[in-house]
């Protein structure tokens, strides 16, 4: 415990936060925050970021977190500023990130009242947070903002909500920071159990066509060393989930790239007819399976999880290990025996030689296709840049032409799917790794949805490349009412503004690109200036996003064009 | 009722005792698509812990869900199944059943039967308390249809294992968490 000193409960906020490491934070202020804002005012060391929309905030603090992988914060005021928490809060929650959400709300006295701007925000949170508190001692805030951080990035990680009514933040508390807290009934995983282990090590020494799936947990858990391990040394194939993209390095021969509905050909063939499926930190969503009921057929499963209901929740499991990745791989490292695989790689290096998913179509003309955008920003960046992709086909794209090589480069909100993450999100990556290139690859109705924090990155000038891969619709309702619906499009045709002229009305260096050669001409520009920018890139209207898994259908009928 | 076919399993959780926490519990079952035949929070033998039956509908992977994701709730302190016909599984229900003169004696002789006792009684009704399965309580009201039944209040299950093996509130997870003196937020 610390010496006990007087704070106000808006100090304990800062104090914890700034204990837990935290160097910038995101929000928008209001009435019932306000208290909390004049704490803040006297922390310097705490960057307070102002964003646009909340919703925004959240996102940022989203990105913030992943990029670090570390709690992210982001604050609010009462009502409308609660409820625009929720949407990135839900993302948080489906795609496992460390959040912690702080709202102001009305004062204890009106609580219940129907008071302005009060809102039931713990009510509204419960569904999309793995916790939630609404302080109504100011002698518990301490710990309640410790339990907060605890909680979201222990375990299997998530958003954590504080709604702290306005005079909570004024109230004087006596109560010291504990060092350390102890939830009941909440045991993190750590190594999964032995006996568990082995038998995954028997089977894949067993094994004759033996893949890994690698998922966000391994992200999370900083497990891609011992992953990188595991498949080398046993010379497993891995193919990763969209969220496990660059856990394994995409250019080494073992790599299989992504799998799933817009997946590498030969990655979701490799899944349909393997006869093991090593599953780390995934949880088989159906994005990912295909039809369930077909989804690797001959397979045994291992699936390793933090979370205990991820497991057995979709498919039936030979091996189930509860444990944390990067803990239970180390264990696997000093059991697992290589198998007798060497045809199954052979097949598979010759089904990569003969269905290269992974490249863009070959054109004949300098047209512009989207799929050239992304793999110049991975030629001209020499595979370092981050990309943070925002929903639908640019963000199949974005996993697609890219070689992740390296782990927390590619960020993606895959869960919910919430358009307009990218914007926000790639600002908070900026933020946290302010040394890093950072590329928001977003689409024209995408970046629409939370266009305003341009104005946040022109005032803070943070030096994000935000490339809109303008096609002049909202591609995948395109591509799935041409496909599913005879053609029948609604609402997938968008008019839109010359986005470099938004850009430059906000301050932001605006570019525009219609050929192949004017993209890396722009991105080459982008590249050379510190600030952020925007290129329009005018992209070929109706290219669709394949290879593809069409809905209903099953891994093993993945279709190319 | 038509709910013979279905298969119902009762599930205890210990939970701490804050508020919220009752929304919670039925905020995750709702959302995981489980069914709920009845609910019922009262205390447990160790103060600030409470204890939960849910008597839910499934078979053994749902309930196992169910299980698991009860324990995604962080006051969730613990959870186990109750097996069939190894438990006792009481209910109290109020039925005011419509009778008169002369057939009043019938349905307060029915009732005895089933265990219950007479709480009240009016010109064109007589009302009855019933402590027993929820089952015999099904059985009773098929029973007292006959009659008309006016009106009826059932408090859903609470359910105790049978036998030497006890399992109680988890010991060192009392213990409030808060530095302060375990007020509720």
């Amino acid at each position: 415990m610390k010496p006990t000193q007087t704070r106000t409960g808006g100090q304990v906020v800062c104090d914890v936060m700034l204990e837990e490491g935290v160097d910038a934070i995101f929000g928008m202020p209001g009435g019932a925050s306000l208290p909390f804002y004049d704490a803040l005012y006297h922390y310097p060391q705490i960057r307070h970021y102002l964003m646009r929309h909340e919703q925004g905030a959240g996102f940022a603090a989203d990105g913030y977190a992943r990029a670090r992988n570390q709690v992210g914060v982001a604050t609010s005021t009462s009502g409308p500023g609660a409820t625009n928490f929720v949407t990135s809060m839900a993302s948080a929650q489906m795609d496992s990130v460390p959040v912690v959400f702080i709202t102001g709300q009305v004062a204890r006295e009106f609580i219940g009242t129907d008071a302005f701007q009060e809102t039931d925000a713990t009510g509204c949170s419960i569904p999309v947070t793995k916790q939630n508190y609404l302080v109504t001692d100011p002698d518990e805030l301490p710990y309640i903002m410790k339990e907060a951080f605890y909680l979201a990035r222990s375990g299997r990680p998530g958003p954590v909500h504080i709604d702290i009514p306005k005079d909570v933040f004024l109230a004087e508390t006596k109560a010291p920071t504990p060092e350390s807290v102890k939830v009941p009934g909440y045991r993190p995983a750590g190594a999964g159990h032995k006996m568990m282990v082995r038998r995954a090590a028997d089977l894949i020494a067993a094994s004759k066509r033996p893949v890994i799936m690698a998922g966000h947990g391994v992200a999370i858990s900083g497990a891609w060393d011992e992953l990188f391990e595991l498949a080398t040394k046993n010379r497993l194939p891995v193919i990763t989930t969209l969220h496990g993209v660059g856990c394994f390095p995409e250019r080494h021969e073992l790599s299989l790239g992504m799998m799933g509905m817009h997946g590498m050909y030969y990655a979701n063939m490799a899944v349909h007819d393997c006869d093991l499926i090593i599953g780390i930190g995934c949880r088989f969503d159906d994005r990912v399976t295909g039809r369930v009921a077909d989804f690797a057929p001959q397979a045994k499963i291992i699936h390793i999880d933090v979370d205990p209901a991820e497991i057995g929740k979709i498919v039936p499991t030979e091996v189930p290990i509860v444990g944390d990745a990067k803990a239970t791989l180390a264990l696997l490292n000093q059991h697992a025996r290589p198998p007798e695989n060497d045809p199954w790689l052979k097949h598979l290096a010759e089904l990569k030689a003969d269905h290269p998913s992974h490249d863009p179509p070959q054109t004949e003309n300098e047209n512009l296709l989207p799929q050239h955008m992304v793999r110049k920003i991975y030629e001209h960046s020499s595979g370092q840049a981050k990309v943070i992709a925002d929903v639908g086909q640019n963000q199949m794209w974005a996993s697609q032409n890219f070689f992740y090589d390296h782990p927390l480069h590619f960020f993606s909100a895959g869960g919910t799917g919430p358009m307009g993450y990218a914007l926000p999100a790639a600002l908070g990556v900026a933020v946290a790794c302010p040394e890093d290139e950072v590329w928001c690859v977003t689409g024209d109705g995408g970046l629409q949805i939370n266009i305003q924090e341009f104005a946040t990155l022109a005032e803070y000038q943070i030096p994000v490349k935000v490339g809109v891969m303008n096609n002049g619709h909202l591609g995948m309702i395109r591509q799935w009412q041409n496909r599913f619906y005879d053609g029948r499009l609604l609402g997938a045709r968008l008019a839109n503004p010359p986005f470099e002229k938004v850009a430059e009305a906000y301050g932001i260096t605006g570019l525009r690109a219609s050929t192949q050669a004017e993209a890396d001409d722009a991105i080459a520009e982008a590249r050379s200036i510190d600030g952020p920018v925007v290129i329009d890139f005018l992209v070929d209207e109706f290219e669709d996003c394949m290879p593809m898994v069409v809905p209903g259908a099953s891994l093993g009928e993945t279709v190319e064009a | 009722m038509e709910e013979k076919s279905k298969r119902f399993t009762t599930v205890v959780a210990y939970v701490q005792d804050r508020p919220g926490v009752l929304a919670k519990v039925s905020m995750v079952l709702r959302r995981r698509n489980f069914n709920i035949a009845s609910l019922v929070v009262g205390h447990s033998e160790r103060p600030g812990v409470s204890r939960m039956t849910i008597v839910v509908e499934g078979d053994a992977r749902e309930v196992k869900q169910v299980e698991k994701q009860l324990y995604k709730v962080i006051e969730v302190l613990k959870v186990f199944d109750l097996a069939a016909g190894s438990a006792v599984l009481k209910e109290v229900a109020l039925i005011r059943v419509a009778t008169n003169s002369s057939n009043r004696a019938e349905v307060i002789g029915l009732a005895q039967v089933f265990g219950g006792r007479v709480d009240d009684v009016g010109r064109n009704y007589v009302m009855i308390e019933l402590t027993a399965s929820p089952y015999s309580i099904d059985r009773f009201l098929r029973v007292a249809n006959d009659f008309g039944v006016m009106e009826l209040a059932r408090t859903g299950a609470v359910a105790m294992s049978r036998g030497e093996k006890i399992i109680s509130a988890p010991v060192e997870e009392t213990q409030k968490s808060h530095n302060g003196q375990g007020t509720s937020y």
